[in-house]
């Protein structure tokens, strides 16, 4: 199965970069665009065939390497 | 003294450490490889400056397993100093061996320059040989050292006072202007609850020499020093005041 990790930093956390970007694309003449938040993606392939362990093992990694908790928070999709 | 310093695949100032140690400070210093299991008989590690494993998702955040980190974390477990500089605060921080985060810098440069640090704290291994208050000129050259933690985290660090650097004026005063990343609590250097690991963004190593701009980083190499000298006479002056 493949699974993809969306790591965004949490919403009390200031992000520089996305600031930035919103910035940018403000001078760019896109005053719709009201905010950015920059963050991660991940693609995982996974021996796995079962969706429940495909997802558990996604998230364990993710615990483990892919966020770090203090900053980030994160969000799987398996299929 | 015997000083362990870590090389992880990117470090770029582990021979600034080892310099320093040995030909300015004079005692002995060690290169230990990130492979390795075992820091030897060193008395003191640092893990120095650069861009371990590229940086790559995090920073510091594969150094954190790399196999020589189990052998750091037991001796900071078992009291001994552990200074972590720059690329080093940051994989103490992400080891969990220091509370906290980086972000990037909040105005998205690297920095690279020459900033005064106020010590808070003189009861660390790293900063016993300065006055409390004292400013240091050190440099920082990082692109991530905008400390963050959560406000409570924030607090904790306040109140056990573990906030042991702070960006300042050349005075000594807390200013936005002398934060060069954003840091919260202007916070440039920690150390842990046992108080023998300390992080710290500014570079004390490359300050050593006048010839280099600033010799103010031998406060803190030659504060461990002092410290383990301290720590090494201590139970012979108890013992003595028990039998007296």
């Amino acid at each position: 199965m493949r699974a993809q990790v969306f790591v965004t930093l949490k919403p009390s956390v200031f992000d520089p970069q996305g600031r930035t970007i919103a910035d940018a694309l403000h001078s760019l003449g896109y005053a719709g665009v009201e905010d950015v938040r920059q963050g991660k993606y991940f693609e995982l392939d996974l021996v796995t065939m079962e969706p429940s362990a495909a997802r558990a093992l996604a998230a364990e990694v993710a615990d483990k390497l892919l966020a770090n908790p203090v900053i980030e928070s994160y969000r799987i999709e398996v299929s | 003294m015997t000083c362990a310093v870590v090389v992880f695949p990117g470090s770029n100032c582990d021979q600034d450490a080892y310099h320093a140690v040995k030909d300015v400070v004079g005692q002995d210093a060690e290169y230990v490889w990130h492979k390795a299991t075992s820091l030897g008989n060193a008395d003191a590690v640092i893990l120095p400056g650069g861009f371990a494993h590229g940086d790559y998702l995090r920073t510091g955040a594969m150094a954190r397993f790399s196999p020589i980190m189990r052998a750091v974390e037991a001796f900071a477990a078992a009291g001994g100093p552990v200074l972590g500089v720059c690329n080093g605060f940051q994989i103490l921080l992400e080891a969990g061996l220091l509370p906290g985060a980086m972000l990037r810098n909040s105005g998205l440069k690297f920095r690279c320059e020459h900033v005064h640090v106020r010590v808070e704290q003189i009861d660390t291994p790293f900063t016993c040989r300065c006055r409390e208050g004292q400013v240091l000129r050190i440099p920082i050259a990082h692109g991530e050292g905008n400390y963050f933690a959560a406000p409570d985290v924030v607090d904790r660090l306040e109140r056990q006072r573990q906030v042991v650097f702070r960006y300042t004026t050349a005075e000594g005063v807390v200013t936005d202007q002398a934060n060069p990343n954003g840091s919260t609590a202007a916070i440039a250097g920690l150390c842990n609850e046992a108080r023998n690991v300390v992080g710290l963004m500014p570079h004390p190593e490359r300050a050593c020499e006048s010839a280099l701009g600033s010799a103010d980083g031998l406060f803190v190499l030659e504060s461990v020093v002092e410290w383990l000298a301290r720590r090494a006479n201590r139970p012979v002056l108890e013992r003595v005041a028990s039998v007296g």
